[in-house]
């Protein structure tokens, strides 16, 4: 034991730790319970911000626009990044290219660069509207139209399947290849491997990447406030939870409001994460117990 | 980080002659092998394709950027767009936003070296009451939402007067607020011979020794692949600059970007186009010359990009 240097060392991470974490966490748990707009002292309210978020059609409709994006965009980015993975693990050339040509899209895909981009392809005559006419389906612009809206950022969320897709490829090698051979001289086909092969022993990664991205896919920020201009439209269809967030926060300077939907996000995400951790137990196999 | 995920290639048959179910003829083994590579192709095509549009667009004049032309090609390529686009936008020119993007950039490759290497040493080879408490509220920090923490830490830097400085946006990475590059350290220190400090301790170095001479020179992969993923968020980074920065001559790229759309809205296309393929430039750099090492860093730390 070594206290004094273990906490002089750790000094800089536990001061940001109370300074920008903890101490800020307290504060917007009072200021919740709040009315406060900056400039004129906190107003205690007890559980109004809260008992109005539900009356706030505003409000429930970004809670609606967010559980969309994030029930269906993560799994459907997450097969795309398995499947994906699958198919580039193996010894062929080229590999190395594929994997980093896919990668790509994962880094640059939450700057305000491409959603201006996607704003563009996806807009009125846009490459994708063109490209769709021409095998005869006439969407018109997907920007503009708020029923198209969701697949257009599910596309955005799935085009970045890289980062998920590198870490399955790291799992998906570490599967002994004597596994899929023995199953192969006991007449197993490619389906019955992956279910009782590929699946089981991947799941520890597929569980962390079905965590991380879940709790990511609630956070989108950037690209829904530059494909809508700051302001959820068309007909708040993209209006996602932390957008709502900032404009009640930062342009209502409605901050005891805007805290409590925070601290609402907060209690979502742990419980969301508790059920992962919780349900696990059933799916996932770590090499400990698999052995 | 080569150290956690080493592929495990299995052996070539041809070194192990044993009994193999699918042995196949070179003939279907090619056959195998080019439909690998058109589906493979196809999706190159796919996943790159608004890259390409981006780029290609950026070369065109406005006119052809929507409307009935969909082709990437043009016959009218030009730099008019990049010309217009390097003017800039409310009096502030473009350089002079790249050159706050990199401050910005620079300043959070630092603190977070110098922050989180120092954190992670305590966490990994320091032995001291409260340390596995703490490091399981470090690892909480990694799955929290940070939304919750930033309407008091801007009221705080309001009342400090610091709203329209870059303080509020570089404080953070000098006190490792990062969790996940803490993590990655620590991750890769834990991987390290104990020996070492040991043996260092028989000689009688202290902490500060072992840290600056033993663990820093060894942890060089790690402090890489955290000065490039600190690098490339600091440089995409959105919500940070539209809380705190009002100024124009202070904002780094991404904000100026939300002006250029506020501004010229669909008027000018192709230089916004344009603006936004020198913005990513840097990124698309980076990614070129350190792909290995970002590509390494994913998939041995499950780092997000």
């Amino acid at each position: 034991m070594d206290a004094r240097a273990g906490y002089t060392f750790l000094l800089p991470w536990l001061l940001g730790f109370i300074a920008l974490t903890v101490g800020p966490m307290i504060s917007s748990l009072y200021l919740s319970f709040t009315n406060y707009n900056l400039f004129d002292p906190p107003k205690w309210i007890g559980l109004d911000n809260y008992t109005t978020l539900f009356q706030d059609e505003r409000f429930l409709q970004s809670v609606g626009v967010t559980v969309g994006y994030v029930v269906f965009g993560t799994p459907l980015k997450l097969a795309a990044a398995l499947a994906v993975a699958m198919l580039l693990n193996s010894k062929r050339r080229g590999q190395g290219f594929y994997r980093s040509a896919f990668y790509a899209p994962s880094l640059i895909g939450a700057s305000v660069s491409i959603a201006i981009v996607w704003k563009a392809m996806f807009g009125d005559s846009g490459p994708v509207d063109q490209g769709l006419s021409f095998f005869g389906i006439n969407l018109g612009g997907w920007v503009g139209n708020p029923s198209m809206t969701m697949p257009m950022f599910i596309l955005l969320t799935v085009w970045q399947f890289g980062a998920p897709m590198v870490i399955f490829l790291a799992g998906l090698k570490q599967i002994p290849n004597d596994l899929y051979e023995a199953a192969s001289m006991d007449g197993a086909g490619p389906v019955r491997k992956f279910f009782n092969i590929t699946w089981p022993m991947l799941s520890p990664v597929i569980f962390f990447n079905l965590l991380m991205e879940t709790i990511h896919a609630f956070q989108i920020f950037a690209s829904a406030y530059i494909i809508s201009n700051g302001e959820g439209g068309p007909a708040g269809s993209t209006l996602f939870y932390t957008l709502y967030l900032y404009l009640r926060g930062f342009s209502d300077f409605r901050m005891g409001y805007a805290s409590a939907m925070a601290w609402l996000l907060v209690i979502v995400v742990g419980i969301i994460t508790l059920i992962f951790f919780r349900t696990s137990k059933s799916w996932v196999h770590y090499s400990g117990d698999a052995k | 980080m080569t150290t956690m995920a080493t592929p495990t290639q299995s052996t070539p048959d041809a070194q192990v002659p044993h009994y193999n179910p699918k042995s196949e003829s070179a003939a279907a083994k090619r056959a195998k092998s080019t439909i690998f590579h058109v589906v493979a192709l196809a999706l190159t095509a796919v996943v790159l394709y608004p890259g390409l549009w981006m780029i290609a667009s950026s070369f065109k004049p406005n006119a052809e950027i929507g409307g009935a032309n969909t082709s990437l090609w043009s016959n009218n390529f030009s730099f008019d767009n990049f010309v217009t686009a390097m003017e800039g936008i409310g009096g502030v020119s473009t350089l002079q936003f790249f050159t706050n993007s990199l401050i910005l950039a620079i300043g959070a490759v630092v603190g977070t070296i110098l922050s989180a290497s120092v954190s992670a040493y305590a966490f990994a080879r320091i032995k001291f009451p409260g340390r596995s408490i703490f490091f399981g509220m470090m690892i909480a920090t990694l799955l929290l939402p940070f939304h919750v923490v930033i309407i008091p830490q801007y009221i705080v830097f309001q009342q400090l007067g610091l709203v329209d400085t870059y303080v509020p946006l570089l404080i953070g990475k000098f006190l490792a607020a990062d969790a996940f590059f803490v993590f990655l350290m620590v991750q890769f220190m834990r991987n390290l011979p104990g020996e070492l400090d040991e043996a260092a301790r028989i000689d009688g170095a202290g902490h500060v020794r072992i840290f600056t001479s033993i663990m820093l020179p060894l942890m060089k992969p790690a402090l890489i692949s955290t000065s490039i993923f600190s690098f490339i968020w600091s440089w995409n980074d959105f919500l940070g600059p539209l809380l705190y920065l009002n100024t124009p001559d202070k904002y780094p790229l991404p904000l100026a970007l939300r002006l250029f759309v506020d501004q010229t809205q669909s008027s000018d296309y192709g230089a916004m186009i344009a603006m936004s393929v020198l913005a990513l430039l840097p990124v698309l750099i980076f990614f070129l010359v350190f792909q290995r090492y970002i590509v390494e860093g994913v998939s041995t730390q499950g780092l997000k990009g």
